[in-house]
């Protein structure tokens, strides 16, 4: 597309919860420069135009999960999208859908964050001592951790949840961010956590609501891939429900090993410097 | 939860028409429900419809003869389209929602290639053959 | 009220059941023009008595003629108790799959708790009603066709 274009519109969404009853639109030019983001447009706009514009962000580098928002038409970091990719001289700002709004661009995400802590989002072991108080790592292959590491790159920004066709409507439903961080540690070989989370999963906040439109996976703006790790969890639990569930006990701690013998062509490390 | 006058914003059912700027995973998602609901509710009229042969051969005679006719026939037509497509594509989600066609976790490495990009080719093949069994109804109901 | 888990897995598995009774009936209804199972419409290509079978359109011809609806292929094929049994489990799979179908969209839509209870109970009535009455059709069409055919 041509980036030749000097300003850019911005129509942003509206709301403020002291003054109105409704969002509205307003739109707002700012000058364009090559390599601008949508976040930085944003920066603009509040400098030139509206002080009072509101949204979340941080780190500017798509790492923490703040910026999400629906970008012409689609939800994304708005650190993370690039205006020339959008294919046009105006951006439409909205706040990520299926969230209410506190003000402007500013999602309500509590209700997701209440979802996902619901499912136990951490390692369950009996050894709770172990747990705690470590004595050394547990045991785990390259391989076993690649069943599990693509879903720990999710950031929490909700992009997957606003494009959710079921998370549209039904409330009840996790959503496509806490089921998918479920799956994270049902899959980790340390975990021993599945039977407590099913207590949860087999009901209505459970996989069955997904249908494979294949949105959260579409969106997500690090390629965690929800649909995926959502299918799998629900192999897992209907094997579990026909009684083919194969359940793994924890990963045991890795002992210190004591017959090792160092080899005399290393040498010493060097004295602690602080 | 903050104690704040936050305004409503989910979507709706519009969130599970919404197309647009979607792919077509979203567009046989929303085609997989609508054929659903159709077929069911061909289905519980068919049950009643076709338990007319319970009573006597005429019985069943004169329920077929009310339900023939053009207007019936499209109808049936339109069922016919309908279950070529839900039960082929059935046969996809069903491969897909129990994790076989979705392919293993992978480390993600700009550009994604999801979930939803490996079983694309499962999908398009799964057009394609409710195509090819709808050309064959077609030619089988409207050539007499 | 039962889980989801468990409905889910049975919603599959009816899928399953489903695909492949009525892919044999709709084999049978709809596809009679371009492939011919003869098992599956006794009556269009063996010999009929005319003057005995009751036929949707008058002035039938010969035998290309007869219809997979036509009550020659009914009789034909209700007359035997895999047929009839088939017809009964595949009427089963499908109101299951089919009312759970219709009942995870109404949940979707999220109901109050109350209109959750009430919506599963009236589908359950639905479904068991239906599946009664169809059942009861297939051993009484059964029993018309064997009588027939004495």
């Amino acid at each position: 597309m041509s980036t030749k274009f000097e300003n850019i519109s911005y129509r942003i969404r509206r709301f403020d919860p002291e003054r109105d009853t409704a969002p509205h639109w307003e739109e707002y030019r700012v000058p364009y420069t090559p390599g601008m983001t949508v976040l930085e447009g944003l920066w603009k706009v509040k400098e030139l135009h509206s002080p009072t514009l509101a949204w979340r962000s941080s780190c500017r580098m798509g790492v923490c999960g703040s910026c999400g928002m629906l970008i012409n038409g689609k939800p994304r970091l708005a650190c993370n999208t690039q205006i020339a990719e959008l294919s046009s001289d105006t951006v439409v700002v909205a706040p990520l859908p299926n969230f209410d709004i506190v003000r402007d661009l500013v999602p309500e995400l509590a209700p997701m964050f209440a979802s996902h802590q619901a499912l136990m989002p951490y390692v369950i072991r009996e050894d709770v001592e172990e747990r705690e108080h470590p004595t050394n790592e547990f045991f785990q292959s390259a391989h076993e951790l690649e069943h599990y590491l693509q879903f720990t790159y999710c950031i929490k920004c909700g992009c997957c949840m606003a494009a959710c066709p079921t998370f549209a409507t039904d409330a009840l439903y996790s959503g496509p961010m806490p089921l998918g961080q479920a799956h994270r540690y049902n899959s980790d070989t340390r975990d021993g956590g599945f039977a407590a989370r099913k207590q949860m999963l087999v009901g209505e906040p459970g996989p069955w609501r997904c249908h494979y439109a294949g949105e959260c996976s579409r969106v997500c703006p690090k390629g965690v891939d929800p649909a995926k790790a959502i299918q799998l969890m629900k192999r897992e639990l209907v094997f579990d429900y026909l009684g083919l569930h194969k359940t793994k006990c924890p990963a045991n701690v890795a002992g210190k090993p004591t017959d090792g013998k160092r080899r005399d062509n290393i040498p010493e490390a060097p004295p602690h410097t602080v | 939860m903050l104690d704040s006058k936050s305004h409503p914003n989910r979507l709706g059912i519009w969130g599970w028409l919404g197309g647009g700027r979607w792919g077509v995973e979203r567009y046989l998602y929303t085609l997989h429900r609508l054929t659903g609901l159709g077929l069911l509710a061909y289905f519980l009229l068919h049950i009643v419809v076709t338990s007319g042969r319970a009573f006597s051969a005429a019985a069943w005679t004169r329920a077929m003869s009310q339900v023939s006719g053009p207007f019936f026939k499209v109808g049936e037509y339109l069922v016919f389209l309908a279950f070529c497509f839900h039960a082929i594509n059935g046969i996809r989600l069903g491969l897909v929602e129990l994790g076989f066609a979705v392919g293993k976790p992978i480390e993600p490495v700009y550009p994604y290639r999801t979930s939803v990009d490996v079983q694309r080719p499962l999908a398009l093949a799964a057009l394609a053959v409710a195509f090819v069994l709808a050309v064959i109804g077609t030619i089988s109901m409207w050539s007499d | 009220m039962m889980r989801d888990q468990k409905l889910w897995a049975w919603h599959l598995i009816a899928g399953a059941v489903i695909l492949v009774l009525l892919g044999v009936h709709m084999l049978t209804m709809h596809m009679e023009g371009v492939i011919r199972i003869q098992s599956l419409n006794p009556a269009s290509v063996e010999h009929v008595d005319k003057d005995r079978v009751p036929q949707t359109r008058d002035q039938k011809s010969d035998e290309e003629d007869i219809h997979p609806i036509d009550w020659a292929n009914v009789r034909a094929r209700g007359v035997r108790t895999l047929y009839m049994a088939s017809y009964i489990f595949l009427l089963g799979a499908a109101l299951f799959h089919g009312l759970y179908g219709l009942r995870n969209i109404l949940f979707e839509l999220n109901p109050a708790v109350w209109l959750r209870k009430t919506l599963s109970a009236l589908l359950l009535l639905l479904g068991l009603g239906l599946f009664v009455y169809g059942a009861w059709a297939a051993v009484m069409a059964r029993a018309i066709a064997r009588a027939w055919k004495a």
